[in-house]
């Protein structure tokens, strides 16, 4: 059976048990849905393929936004989503890569996708398989999650470097205590990447920005979504 | 040692496009050529040692074989939740490579000092450590961890070393000489110092170049008619209390490692 976007809140309630869920559970969805249905080659029958695209979770926390949408394209049964969180379940409350089929890395503890991703895109170059086919690299990272200084010298290292198989998205749900003041995109901007900032529940405006062209840079896209208190 | 693992690094590379060596900063003129030749597979991340580790797992990853490089201080102490999460976490493996560690470098003082390195390693599950004690035996050890498949290898360089290397063989210890009083386990560049010490004793001497997994049979079970049981290694053993008896070191011992430690300052004697 294939899914559709409409489909994902009754995933996500087989996690929850809550058919509505609050913008901080969702600010995830939005981008992820465009990334799986439109832009990443990869599926669960590649999921060994050395060259397929990677996504990597940085952003361990609130993980059934990505739950939901790895069951929707196949990764896994849905039958697994209401035991989330419980003893024999793989879905764990910060997705573990040994564990649930299609997580590319295991995460929970901020700040460690973005330099996992720099080493994902190296480690591709240094193969041979970063040609303008090749596979691209896509690191979801939450806004207050760039509170970590980890993400500063992987973004430093990489538009220095100039990895262009390499992309971020910031989901950008305005939740970082002190803000970004110049905004993220700055920060990225400033280090050499391509970027753009677009409404992060828009999948036309998504798709638009995930699939720009950046040549010789890396790219960052920041998707907009609702406050975590709205 | 790190003039050592510079060279056989680089030949390394050369043979196994596997590898790839990662840097920050430190040492990076010892790959200079290698650099040249292999421009992907030399990688100076700037000064970054969270981002130092995150690439060797990343690149691990992708089915790529790290070695990871900097001083003790600042790959296992500064950057320890990235060898724990980036490579253990991620089901990965690859080869750490530290230089300094302990006191290697007293007058560069406690900032870069690492007496934790291998108590802090013993805390995560499946690492090898090695510990050469002459730059033959960093060789040696070297070509065996870039080889170990994808097993998690840290190896130890030290600025100090033995006159002499011996034949060592990875994962095992050494008979350098034997006694029927006791034994006592030298640790990579402590050899020399044990055997001047122990001069006129009649003590088993055994030379450990890899210490985990610990060669427990060796210490413990040929010679367990010696009534002591004595290790002189270069580095601190303080969180060793956190690691279950005989998790560590072999299982068979019937009482504390920790209660003697012959030759260590009170300030690093176990309480």
């Amino acid at each position: 059976m294939t899914s559709t976007f409409t489909d994902l809140p009754r995933l996500m309630s087989l996690m929850t048990g809550d058919e509505k869920h609050g913008p901080a559970a969702t600010s995830t969805l939005d981008a992820l849905w465009v990334l799986y249905d439109r832009v990443l080659r990869v599926s669960p029958e590649s999921v060994d393929d050395p060259g397929r695209d990677r996504f990597l979770l940085s952003k361990g926390h609130g993980p059934m936004a990505y739950y939901a949408v790895l069951a929707a394209k196949g990764f896994f049964a849905d039958s697994l989503l209401p035991g989330f969180g419980s003893y024999d379940s793989p879905l764990g409350h910060h997705p573990d890569r040994v564990l649930v089929p299609g997580a590319e890395i295991s995460s929970g503890s901020l700040g460690h996708g973005l330099p996992l991703g720099v080493g994902t895109a190296l480690g591709l170059r240094a193969q041979g398989l970063d040609g303008g086919g090749g596979p691209a690299v896509w690191v979801l990272i939450g806004d207050a999650e760039l509170d970590e200084g980890s993400n500063h010298e992987a973004i430093a290292y990489a538009g220095a470097a100039g990895l262009e198989r390499l992309h971020t998205l910031v989901v950008d749900n305005a939740s970082a205590t002190y803000g970004r003041p110049g905004g993220i995109a700055a920060r990225f901007e400033a280090a050499g990447w391509s970027t753009a900032t677009v409404d992060g529940r828009d999948h036309d405006a998504l798709y638009d920005a995930f699939t720009a062209p950046h040549p010789g840079r890396p790219r960052a896209v920041v998707a907009r979504v609702e406050g975590k208190e709205g | 040692m790190r003039e050592r693992f510079a060279s056989t690094a680089s030949r390394l590379l050369d043979d196994d496009p596997r590898l790839a060596v990662v840097l920050a900063e430190i040492g990076k003129d010892g790959f200079a050529d290698a650099g040249r030749t292999h421009p992907d597979r030399v990688i100076n991340v700037g000064i970054r040692e969270q981002l130092l580790v995150g690439v060797g797992g990343g690149l691990a990853l992708t089915g790529m074989r790290p070695i990871v490089h900097t001083f003790a201080s600042f790959l296992v102490e500064r950057a320890f939740e990235q060898v724990k999460l980036d490579f253990g976490h991620q089901g990965v493996g690859g080869v750490l490579v530290s230089a300094a560690g302990s006191y290697d470098w007293p007058a560069g003082g406690f900032t870069h000092m690492a007496p934790g390195d291998v108590a802090l390693m013993d805390t995560l599950d499946g690492w090898t450590v090695h510990v050469p004690g002459h730059p033959d035996e960093a060789e040696a050890l070297l070509r065996d961890a870039a080889a170990a498949g994808d097993d998690s290898v840290y190896v130890r360089l030290s600025a100090h070393a033995n006159a002499a290397p011996r034949d060592v063989a990875p994962g095992r210890f050494l008979t350098v000489r034997e006694g029927r009083d006791g034994v006592v386990v030298a640790v990579g560049p402590m050899l020399d110092g044990v055997l001047a010490a122990v001069e006129g004793l009649d003590v088993t001497v055994l030379y450990a170049t890899t210490v985990r997994p610990f060669d427990g049979a060796r210490a413990t079970g040929r010679h367990r008619r010696g009534r002591r049981r004595y290790g002189r290694r270069p580095y601190g053993r303080r969180t060793r209390r956190a690691v279950p008896r005989g998790h560590v070191d072999g299982g068979r011992e019937r009482r504390p490692r920790r209660r003697s430690a012959p030759g260590a300052r009170a300030r690093h004697r176990p309480a």
